[in-house]
């Protein structure tokens, strides 16, 4: 009793010991917890969180370390087993790091051992708070706040803890009565959460012993709020000790990691979250009137946007957040009623920009940082393990690297150097390559930078392996890829990189984005890449069903959206649109379903039907149709006949014709009937005319090759002659002579008896 | 204070303890009438501070619309839906703003402010209803012209608008369909809500607003050729967007209830309910207006039609009107088809374009939706 240091310092201190009980990222303990320390001015301190990391605490102070940060404990050698205790600045556990190594005193870690922890089959270093059963233990506070009539436990916080402001007594006596009584009446929990709270407990009082034991005379336990009781008093070493009897113990390792503050909510070895770190950091940050100054930053951000915002509206919204507050009965204004004035008065009601000031502000995404002394992630790990396997050493100097993908080792070679491309770790730089299609080569230029170790250390918050980070980079990017096509090519990426894990989420990613897409070219333009990935994937045995199910729906859309989007366009639209329609046409056809060919070509059908169809589309559309047999020679002939007649403007016919044969020339080599009405046409137009189609014809002619031109005009030629001696026979010009050895050959071939005529 | 004094003064301030019950044969009495008791009670039970001019605290108005019970006296809820609107609108007249209820039809817009009228100031009956044709002397003052020309301009010529007996009797005035006036007798209202007064220049006088004067407007926010509030009038509103039903179940079950009442009030042949129609309409509706299918797994689009609980009543009403005079009695799905196009395709080209491509990625994948789909078909071509 005689190290207290102030008559105010009540009933949380026993003896040498004080334990302050706060909330995981909760800036009120963590501003209460500052001040505290301030007058307790302790020679130790405690925190909650695992031993291991007692000798990573200096690194806390380096200048390059900036929070939001995370403890990562893993297992050498399996990365997937791992845990993470992150950190915020406004983080009471972050606090009480940051008080002690600038009042030069020791931290000690007092949880339970990460080798503990991970030495646990079951454990899957990820716990999300308040599931359905865990109730009173698991969260505590939200059984309170239900006790005080609150409907969210974040909110009853906000009241009775966050919003007190320096000056004001400290709540941690408050806490700790409060935990007390809380422990007392709370109900049973399973038995293996009941074993683990009770060997954490256990260990914490153990190490709370020890540090009594080396002498410290002013000890601060800094705690999760639910084990304040536990650790105020301290039952016989022998009783802890048979409790932490026989733990399973694994080697592990430990580092820090950057973190986001999105991923705060992640909160591995505690039960809590958060989901609005901004707006937390804001409390911690602002000194004073922190309403005003929220609202204000809010007015900002959607004066930024472009959105009318004035001085009158911040005033109003602190008004009715101010007003709401004190109708519900609280003290203080808090995210709620704050996020209603700005809906109610800076956005006047509209939805979109109160989520924009949600994502930009309550959130406030904040990528941390960690410096270079750090320790190696398992990230960096595993890939240097990955590089000894695939004998791919990381040098500074270029080198080009050819695989045979049919080699396995060159094949994941290729897999790695495509993961990390998705990770933003640019070791290898993919070349040109002839012919890109149906090849078994790749070509990389790599380049080892010390850079990139960096940017291993930041990916590493995806995951710990390449893989894993990967496959869960690949779904984050899904989420926030632009455009459809974007979406496309991380599907074709997802698919050289072999990650079948993330191609669900990015498949529905592009069946939403597809849903939503007003513009049926994006469609078009994102089904090419998507059926190569479904025959690619096929080849080298990836799982394409669900790929296949968003093609067909794809198609489906597709098939509705294109009829009305084919009108109205002008010319560059139209070439624009016939190139998507070309290529959407290859690609049904190289997905070889009979279905999605049906459909697209009765969708065709229906557009070439239409009469008021630009002549390049129709021309197009009626060869598409004849080339997929879906019009015979008869049918095309008579559209033919009707797009040359009379009746049809010049311009419009020729554009009809080049339509007709961009194809390719060699239909009108083979039918005679289709050469003949685009001859009689262009024979009947008058001079002047001629004239103004000739440079579309030429440019329709000019795309086939010579041979093609040259049997065509000797098509034309033998026209010619035909209308002058129509009897001709057709075979007249046969040379027996030079037949004769072919004919021999085939007859060969054909088991004929040689030396019969013909 | 106000230098004049309104001929036609109401016929005293209602007083919710002493008001009796509405008159007989009324056919929708007030809401101050029908519910006079539980405001009786409520002001009886409530000692929190209550703004000046306000009948009750704003805690008793949020229990008095969400139903409860003060002293035993049971409160019945008025408005079914987030206890967060209620208590922002609220906060929003208890601090002096303007309030603006936006809402696509049928979201209970006119409900809510009838009854928060009738609990803030016990009168519900100050009301400007809002149309093309409304006239500047709606929201300020007209004239008794047979007086005006006796007499010239004085007190006993004026004829005060709502508005302006709100203001000298510091009450709460509704305006219904606010987009719906042209603007210029909108902003009528900006010097009204900015500078609390009303200046009368023919009388060289002007009317000041007494305590407890506000205005809640009702618009909807997805009507065409409406009126837009201009930037002045519509920063002086504080907003409070009315959602649609959250739950499926939920507008089921208002669908279904309005569809029965007006069926007997139109005096239809009584048919079976057809609970299963009206629930497919329901879902229809909601799945494209939230731009996602009930499981969750496809998106769509949405059309520019409103698709609100309204139009799903009317849709099923004449479904039933079809079905009784036209069809086999029972409700089917051909019967519905032509009513949810119609309702569905507001503009012929785009909306088209949603819905067919709604009915072959969802309604055709539904097995045991083979009817509709075909009748629907059938109709939209």
């Amino acid at each position: 009793m005689t190290t207290r240091t102030s008559a105010r310092l009540p009933a949380e201190t026993v003896g040498a010991v004080t334990v302050l009980g706060v909330r995981h990222h909760g800036p009120g303990t963590a501003r209460a917890l500052r001040a505290a320390l301030a007058e307790l001015r302790p020679d130790v301190v405690l925190i909650e969180g695992p031993p291991e990391a007692d000798a990573l605490v200096p690194l806390a102070a380096d200048p390059e370390m900036e929070p939001p940060v995370a403890l990562l404990a893993y297992v050498p050698g399996e990365p997937n087993r791992s845990a993470f205790w992150p950190f915020a600045s406004f983080s009471p556990e972050w606090q009480a790091i940051q008080y002690a190594l600038r009042a030069g005193i020791p931290v000690r870690f007092c949880d339970l051992p990460a080798a503990n922890v991970l030495a646990q089959p079951r454990h899957t270093g990820r716990r999300r708070r308040g599931s359905a059963e865990a109730g009173v233990r698991i969260d505590p506070l939200g059984w309170l706040a239900e006790t005080a009539g609150y409907d969210d436990a974040e909110r009853w916080w906000d009241d009775v803890i966050e919003h007190r402001r320096d000056g004001e007594p400290t709540p941690f006596a408050a806490i700790a009565e409060a935990m007390t009584a809380l422990r007392e009446h709370a109900p049973a929990q399973p038995a293996g959460e009941q074993e683990e709270e009770a060997r954490r407990e256990a260990y914490m009082r153990t190490v709370l012993r020890r540090t009594l034991a080396d002498g410290y005379e002013r000890i601060a336990v800094v705690c999760g709020a639910w084990h304040v009781p536990a650790l105020l008093d301290l039952p016989t070493a022998t009783a802890d000790n048979r409790v932490l009897k026989g733990r399973a113990k694994t080697k592990v390792a430990m580092t820090w990691v950057p973190w986001t503050h999105s991923r705060l909510a992640y909160w591995s070895g505690y039960g809590a979250g958060v989901e609005s770190p901004g707006w937390y950091h804001h409390l911690f940050e602002a000194t004073d009137h922190p309403i005003e100054r929220w609202l204000t930053e809010t007015a900002r951000i959607l004066r930024d946007n472009g959105l009318p915002v004035s001085s009158a509206h911040v005033i109003e919204g602190v008004r009715l957040a101010e007003t709401l507050a004190s109708l519900r009965g609280r003290p203080l204004p808090g995210l709620a009623e704050v996020t209603e004035a700005t809906r109610a008065v800076l956005c006047e009601g509209a939805d979109l920009p109160v989520e924009l000031v949600q994502r930009k502000l309550v959130v406030g995404e904040r990528l941390g940082q960690v410096p270079a002394a750090t320790p190696m992630v398992p990230l960096q790990q595993d890939l240097r393990a990955a590089q000894r396997r695939l004998r791919l050493k990381p040098e500074a100097l270029d080198r080009e690297l050819d695989l045979d993908l049919r080699k396995p080792t060159d094949l994941e070679r290729s897999r790695l150097l495509h993961r990390l491309r998705l990770l933003d770790v640019e070791w290898g730089e993919p070349g040109e390559i002839a012919g890109s299609r149906g090849t078994f080569h790749e070509l990389w230029t790599l380049v080892w930078r010390p850079e990139l170790d960096l940017a291993l250390i930041e990916a590493s918050m995806w995951g710990n392996t390449v893989t894993d980070a990967a496959v869960a980079r690949a779904t984050a990017n899904a989420r926030d890829a632009g455009s459809l096509s974007d979406l496309s090519a991380l599907t074709e990426h997802c698919l050289l990189a072999d990650l079948p894990d993330a191609l669900p989420a990015v498949l529905t990613a592009v069946g939403e984005r597809a849903a939503l897409d007003g513009d049926v070219t994006h469609l078009m333009a994102a089904l090419p890449a998507l059926v190569r990935s479904a025959r690619y994937g096929d080849v080298r045995g990836t799982d394409v069903g669900s790929l296949h199910a968003v093609i067909a729906e794809i198609v489906v859309r597709m098939c509705v959206d294109l009829p009305p989007a084919v009108s109205a366009l002008d010319e560059d639209a139209e070439r624009e649109l016939l190139d998507h329609i070309g290529a959407v046409h290859s690609a049904i056809n190289l997905l070889a379903d009979r279905e999605h060919r049906q459909r697209w070509e009765t969708t065709l059908g229906g557009i070439a039907a239409r009469d008021d169809l630009p002549g390049l589309i129709e021309g197009r559309l009626v060869r598409l149709l004849l080339d997929a047999e879906r019009l015979d020679a008869d049918a095309a002939g008579v559209r033919m006949a009707r797009a040359v007649s009379v009746g049809a403007a010049p311009a419009h016919v020729a554009a009809w014709v080049e339509g007709f044969l961009s194809g390719g020339g060699l239909l009108l080599v083979h039918d005679d009937r289709l050469l003949r009405l685009i001859d009689t046409w262009l024979a009947g137009l008058p001079g002047d005319t001629f004239d103004d189609v000739l440079p579309l014809l030429r440019r329709t002619f000019g795309t086939f090759d010579a041979p093609e031109r040259r049997a065509i005009g000797d098509r034309m030629r033998r026209h010619t002659d035909d209308r002058q001696a129509t009897t001709r026979p057709e075979d007249d010009d046969l040379d027996h002579a030079r037949a004769e050895p072919a004919v021999r050959t085939v007859a060969a071939i054909l088991g004929l008896t040689v030396g019969q005529k013909p | 204070m106000s230098d004049t004094t309104p001929p036609g003064a109401p016929v005293g301030t209602p007083d919710p303890a002493g008001l009796p019950g509405p008159p007989e044969g009324v056919l929708r009495a007030h809401a101050e009438q029908q519910y006079a008791a539980e405001l009786a009670a409520l002001a009886a039970y409530d000692d929190r501070p209550r703004p000046p001019g306000w009948h009750l605290s704003p805690w008793a108005v949020t229990t008095y619309l969400h139903g409860g019970e003060v002293d035993s006296t049971p409160i019945t809820p008025k408005y079914v839906g987030n206890r967060r609107i209620v208590e922002v609108a609220v906060a929003t007249l208890a601090t002096d703003r303007a309030l603006l209820l936006l809402g696509v039809p049928g979201t209970a817009k006119t409900w809510l402010s009838e009854h928060l009228a009738a609990a803030i100031s016990g009168d519900s009956t100050l009301l400007v209803q809002g149309t093309a044709g409304t006239v500047e002397e709606a929201i300020r003052y007209g004239w008794n012209y047979a007086r005006l020309l006796t007499e010239g301009p004085t007190d006993q010529a004026l004829v005060a608008s709502p508005v302006m007996r709100a203001m000298t009797e510091g009450r709460l005035v509704r305006v219904e369909e606010l987009t719906r006036m042209p603007s210029d007798v909108q902003d009528a209202l900006i010097t009204v809500l900015s500078e609390k007064t009303m200046p009368i220049p023919e009388l060289g006088a002007q009317v000041q607003a007494r305590k407890g004067f506000n205005v809640i407007a009702t618009a909807n926010d997805r009507d065409r050729g409406v009126n837009e509030l201009s930037s002045a009038l519509r920063r002086r509103f504080n907003t409070v967007v009315l959602p649609v039903p959250a739950s499926a179940e939920e507008e089921v079950e208002i669908v279904h209830r309005r569809v029965t009442e007006l069926g007997r009030a139109l005096e239809l042949p009584e048919l079976p309910p057809g609970l299963d129609e009206i629930r497919r309409v329901v879902t229809v509706f909601r799945e494209l207006r939230e731009g996602v299918t009930s499981d969750g797994r496809t998106k769509v689009k949405s059309p520019s039609s409103t698709l609100s609980p309204a139009e799903a009543i009317s849709v099923v009403t004449s479904g039933i009107a079809l079905a009784a005079h036209f069809g086999d009695g029972t409700l089917r799905p051909s019967d519905i088809a032509a009513g949810i196009t119609g309702a569905i395709i507001q503009d012929p080209v785009s909306d088209r374009v949603i819905w067919q491509e709604y009915l072959e990625a969802v309604v055709r994948e539904r097995r045991e939706w083979a009817d509709f789909y075909r009748a629907c078909r059938e109709v939209s071509g």
